[in-house]
């Protein structure tokens, strides 16, 4: 007997997991094969891990960590490469008061401004310094060709970019064509890879706000993973609600049950919507009590923010000073 | 010359089967004035204990069945008592020396309160029971569910309608019984048991013991495997120690109640439990 | 240090203002007692807290005489819309005064406070809120129009939620009309004292409440004390079963919460990741000091591995310490006394051969801790698997089938609550039908509310606290006639009450 079946690339990953003969029907078997989550058992969690009361020591450490796992982005039609240069400035030198403020992970743009980024950043872009990552794929929404994403990643990684993130296809997600979401995927990892054999690592945005239930949100995680993300990213930012504590804690449950299994970690990008230290310390609790606190490195954990650093720097400044700061105290980009 | 009657031989009703008692005693049940009717089996410990197990088998059948179907079961009792109300009534002035009028207004109101109490088998759930507004994101429902096997003491001054007042509200919401019939007046219980034997209850469901309360109870009382227990006959016993031997695996007792007990829906939910489930409600 | 460990965020114990010793609460004001007084302590840390009076037998004489006297003069008389009013008026100050009671709880009870603060202390108000409304509606109370109140209730309390009990037994009583004799535990009466002056700012009439401290003797006492009507108990078996013996014949109206040993049942579709917190919330919520804990962990056998090893995963992030911490999830256990229990109890499961895994926790040098422990391979038949720990020890053990789950689940003598783990809805329905359990969660566990009835089957002990039937318990019926009856009974005969005043 045969049954006529669409075969999927053969990412390694998913692979090893499923076997050889990866089809669309396995896949779709093993995301539906996954535990379920209970929504209220879920955000319960969530809500119990944001009664952490992190004070003195703690709070110092959470500070200058959140600021060295946030990837300081603009994604404007209005961006310009001015715009961007300020946005560098800024990840260089957060706080032109505290030269100890540690520097952002990251600066975030869209492919186009990443030579904009690359130049302003100078000797602080590189390996162990600020990483640059671009959005790709018909970033927001995803709407266009394998061809056009492909073309818009390769652009960026030519550029020099670090770091891609892509959107998934949440269209064909919803309408469970698991296999053309795991092919766009593994085709996208392919195309970052760089003609001296390194590649740009890959954040997979799920845009979870699309997803919206809660058991999607843990196939679509698995499914990028097994598809050879090196991240998986909540949000693009550009739909509500992007980031939440609950949605975040999943992923990083996902991340964990992949660690178990393998021993391979896997990076947890929660972006959009998290505006204030108290929040952001929260998804550090979160991170640490779930997956680890090994996770707390910009290789394995980020946050996609903008407007997030200034809050963080009003709070060091209040710590540092011994009283509360004000918006004229920090710069804008 | 008239014709020699066949008299009945009254025994013990356990799990569907009528056997005379293990310890193979009897005891006559007599007229107002004294004049021999029957000899009745005067049920033993044993007996009791065998009862008490009948009871427990019956109950996952018995709670299991929808209210619907109980109801139409214990109606289809009330059918039965009807079209043997003569044998009933005969017992009934018999064993309590009461006028013909007397004893048909005893059964028409044992038929009455059986078909009333059979009507609540699928709404005393719904009276007893409620959805609860929990502040939180939560399904949450309380429903009364049969106790499970209830020892009963019935009215010991009433033929009939002493025990149907107390049978059959406990019948209604899913517990099996075992009774201790009226001492001097056990006729109709047997009667009755007859009924049940030949309709739908299912065997084991109703357990009929006569013979001595004061010896029976107490077993009874203390059986572990009996949830609950109906003193509504048992005010001239030691019913206070009865209560106390019961509070070891506590029971739920119900205090002796003088005469007859009147119909309420109080006697059926005394016999249950109000059990609470929730569920998160999450649309995500 | 790591992140992980946090820095110390204790609770300020400034906020409280106590007494170096505290008297008995009757008719409105503190007076001493009789008996020998005795030392409440910090579990935490075994330092004294303050000098609490014991009653003795004259003592609960004036305590049920003021309340038999506030019955009878002022709160039986009132409308149900002005004790309504000083319920509310009671939440109100709950609320205001939450702070303080959360940290007196948590110091005197061993508790977390973040467990004092967000449930413990939360519920009183509900708890208060919720009657208060029902005073002036007592004719929906099911008993039909006209229920009246039962007269002086005894309760005495445990000391596992000392406060949260507290409020489960004044408020429905209160709300339906009676007056109240309540004895906190032994070991946390702090909390129920400071309740004491909260009464006193809501200018509730003198009698209504009474608050006499003292251990099982002046429980004993009031529960048997010939003036009252009603007893309401939450505490072990034992104590039950001999409440329900020395009050047989009395009349008295009787509630009875007593242990439990719930089955928590994982199927293998279960919502794992949330199962596996409804398993820790389930029996290290509270030290495991819950009668409806889920102390046996049913879990099916395909499952046992995953489940046991993300189980560790997650323990190993709890924090056990001071109790006023914020971050701390494990508190102290309540008393020596109960510390030794569950080591002896723990004790006999290894000695049965099950296997014991504890968390890694940094044991305090004072004050009574236990880490949070699991064991596996535990048979029905262990001593672990049939017996109350109260202490945050988990047994686990394993099934097969739907069948198998349930069977095991009922056999216990206990019957009080019971938890469901499965993403099938029907299978849900259909096991909770047939648990053996006055309170089921399914996909969650240890919810409470005020109007939700609580309250166990078996020797969990009879009657329910909570929501209508909780009010039901401290009403009888208007008259002696039934409540439901036939249109034409010539045999109806008016039922004698056995309830009432008894003097």
């Amino acid at each position: 007997m045969t049954i006529n079946q669409i075969s999927l690339a053969p990412a390694q990953r998913a692979v090893q997991l499923i076997g050889a003969d990866l089809t669309e029907k396995s896949l779709k078997l093993h995301l539906e094969g996954l535990p379920g989550v209970d929504a209220v058992g879920l955000e319960a969690r969530a809500a119990a891990l944001g009664t952490r009361s992190i004070k003195t020591t703690s709070k110092v450490w959470a500070l200058e960590k959140i600021i060295s796992l946030i990837d300081l982005t603009t994604l404007e039609g209005a961006d310009t490469p001015g715009k961007v240069r300020s946005l560098a400035a800024k990840a260089v030198t957060p706080d032109p008061a505290d030269p100890s403020t540690p520097r952002v992970a990251a600066v975030c743009v869209y492919g186009d401004m990443v030579p904009y980024a690359l130049e302003a950043l100078g000797s602080a872009h590189g390996a162990e310094g600020i990483r640059i990552a671009a959005v790709a794929t018909a970033f927001p929404s995803g709407r266009a060709s394998l061809a056009v994403k492909l073309a818009d990643v390769e652009d960026a990684v030519r550029n020099g970019a670090d770091e891609i993130d892509m959107v998934i296809d949440r269209g064909a997600f919803l309408s469970g064509r698991y296999g053309a979401v795991f092919d766009q995927i593994v085709a996208v990892k392919e195309a970052c890879r760089r003609d001296d054999g390194s590649a740009a690592h890959l954040k997979v945005i799920l845009e979870t706000g699309e997803l919206n239930t809660y058991d999607n949100v843990r196939r679509a995680s698995w499914l990028a993973i097994l598809a050879g993300a090196d991240f998986i990213k909540t949000s693009t930012g550009k739909v509500s609600p992007a980031a939440t504590l609950p949605v975040t804690l999943l992923m990083l449950q996902v991340v964990n049950d992949w660690y178990r299994l393998t021993g391979e970690r896997i990076g947890v990008k929660p972006a959009g919507g998290i505006r204030s230290s108290k929040d952001a310390i929260k998804y550090l609790v979160t991170v640490a009590e779930t997956a680890g606190e090994e996770w707390l490195q910009p290789s394995l954990f980020r946050f996609g923010a903008s407007s997030l650093l200034n809050d963080v720097l009003l709070q060091r400044q209040k710590i540092t000073t011994g009283h509360y700061s004000g918006p004229d105290y920090v710069t804008i980009d | 010359m008239t014709r020699l009657a066949v008299p009945k031989t009254y025994k013990l009703y356990i799990g569907g089967a009528f056997p005379r008692s293990e310890s193979g005693r009897v005891y006559e049940v007599v007229t107002k004035r004294g004049a021999f009717i029957a000899n009745a089996a005067k049920g033993s410990r044993k007996d009791a204990r065998d009862a008490v197990r009948a009871a427990r088998a019956a109950v996952s059948g018995w709670a299991g069945a929808t209210g619907y179907n109980r109801g139409q079961v214990l109606y289809r009792i009330a059918e039965l008592l009807e079209g043997r109300r003569v044998q009933f009534v005969d017992e009934i002035r018999a064993g309590e020396g009461v006028s013909e009028t007397v004893a048909q207004q005893q059964v028409d109101s044992a038929i009455d309160v059986w078909v009333w109490y059979a009507g609540w088998a699928d709404k005393y759930v719904q009276v007893a029971g409620n959805t609860n507004p929990v502040a939180g994101p939560y399904f949450n429902i309380s429903t009364p569910e049969p106790t499970g096997v209830v020892a009963v003491i019935a009215p010991q001054d009433s033929s009939l309608l002493g025990l149907v007042s107390v049978l059959a509200p406990v019948l209604v919401s899913g517990n099996t019984a075992v009774v201790v019939a009226s001492e001097t007046l056990p006729l109709s219980a047997i009667s009755l048991s007859e009924i049940l034997a030949t309709s739908d209850v299912p065997a084991g469901v109703v357990n009929v013991l006569t013979g001595s309360p004061a010896e029976i109870a107490p077993w009874l009382a203390s059986h572990a495997d009996v949830n609950a227990l109906d003193l509504a006959g048992a005010e001239a016993l030691d019913w206070i120690d009865l209560q106390i031997a019961a509070a070891d695996t506590l029971k739920r007792v119900l205090p002796p109640e003088p005469g007859i007990p009147a119909p309420s829906v109080h006697r059926i939910t005394f016999f249950t439990e109000t059990k609470t489930v929730w569920h998160p409600k999450g649309l995500i | 240090m790591t992140f992980l460990d946090y820095a110390p965020a204790p609770e300020s114990r400034s906020i409280l203002h106590l007494k170096k010793s505290y008297g008995l609460f009757i008719n409105g004001d503190f007076v001493d007692g009789h008996g020998t007084p005795f030392t409440t302590i910090s579990p935490a840390d075994e330092s004294p807290i303050a000098q609490i009076a014991s009653a003795n037998a004259q003592d609960v004489d004036a305590a049920v005489a003021a309340a038999r006297r506030a019955y009878e003069t002022t709160w039986s008389r009132m409308s149900g819309s002005d004790r309504g009013k000083y319920l509310f008026r009671i939440a109100r100050l709950v609320q205001e005064r939450t702070r303080e009671l959360a940290v007196a709880e948590s110091l005197d009870n061993g508790k977390p406070i973040k467990e004092s603060r967000d449930v413990d202390v939360p519920m009183v108000a509900a708890w208060f809120f919720y009657y208060a409304g029902w005073a002036d509606k007592l004719d929906y109370a099911g008993l039909g129009a006209g229920p009246r109140p039962l007269g002086v209730a005894a309760q005495v309390i445990p000391w596992n939620f000392p406060l949260m009990m507290l409020a489960w037994k004044i408020a429905p009583a209160l709300a339906a009309g009676n007056t109240v004799v309540i004895k906190p535990a032994e070991t946390t009466p702090l909390s129920a004292l400071i309740f004491a002056e909260i009464l006193q700012q809501a200018d509730l009439p003198a009698g209504v409440v009474n608050i006499i401290t003292g251990a099982g003797d002046t429980g004993s006492a009031l529960v048997n004390h010939p003036d009252v009507n009603k007893v309401a108990f939450t505490g072990s078996t034992a104590v039950g079963r001999a409440i329900a013996k020395s009050t047989a014949g009395t009349g008295k109206k009787i509630t009875l919460e007593l242990g439990g040993k719930a089955a928590n049942i994982v199927f293998d579709d279960a919502p794992m990741d949330q199962a596996i917190e409804g398993i820790v919330n389930g029996i290290f919520f509270n030290q495991g000091h819950v009668c409806c804990a889920g102390s046996r962990l049913l879990v099916q056998e395909n499952v046992h591995d995953e489940v046991i090893s993300r189980l560790k995963q997650r323990l190993s992030t709890l924090r056990m310490g001071d109790p006023l911490d914020k971050n701390t999830d494990i508190g102290a256990i309540n008393s020596r006394a109960q510390l030794e229990r569950i080591r002896t109890l723990s004790d006999v499961g290894e000695a049965e051969g099950a296997k014991r895994w504890s968390a890694q926790c940094v044991i305090p040098d004072k004050g009574f801790w236990f880490a949070p422990t699991i064991f596996t391979g535990v048979s029905t038949s262990h001593r672990i698997a049939r017996e109350e720990i109260f202490g945050p020890v988990l047994s686990v053990l394993t099934f097969r089938t739907p069948a198998e789950a349930i069977a095991k689940a009922n056999n216990t003598p206990y019957g009080l609550s019971a938890g469901i783990w499965t993403d099938k809805g029907s299978r849900i329905l259909a096991v909770a039908d047939k648990l053996k359990a006055g309170v089921v969660w399914a996909n969650t566990f240890n919810r409470f509310d005020p109007s939700s009835p609580f309250g166990g089957y078996k020797e969990s002990g009879y009657g329910r606290e909570g929501g209508r039937h909780g009010l039901a318990a401290y009403l009888q019926a208007p008259s002696a006639l039934p409540m439901v009856e036939p249109a034409a009974n010539p045999a109806r005969k008016r039922r004698n009450s056995t309830k009432g005043t008894r003097k």
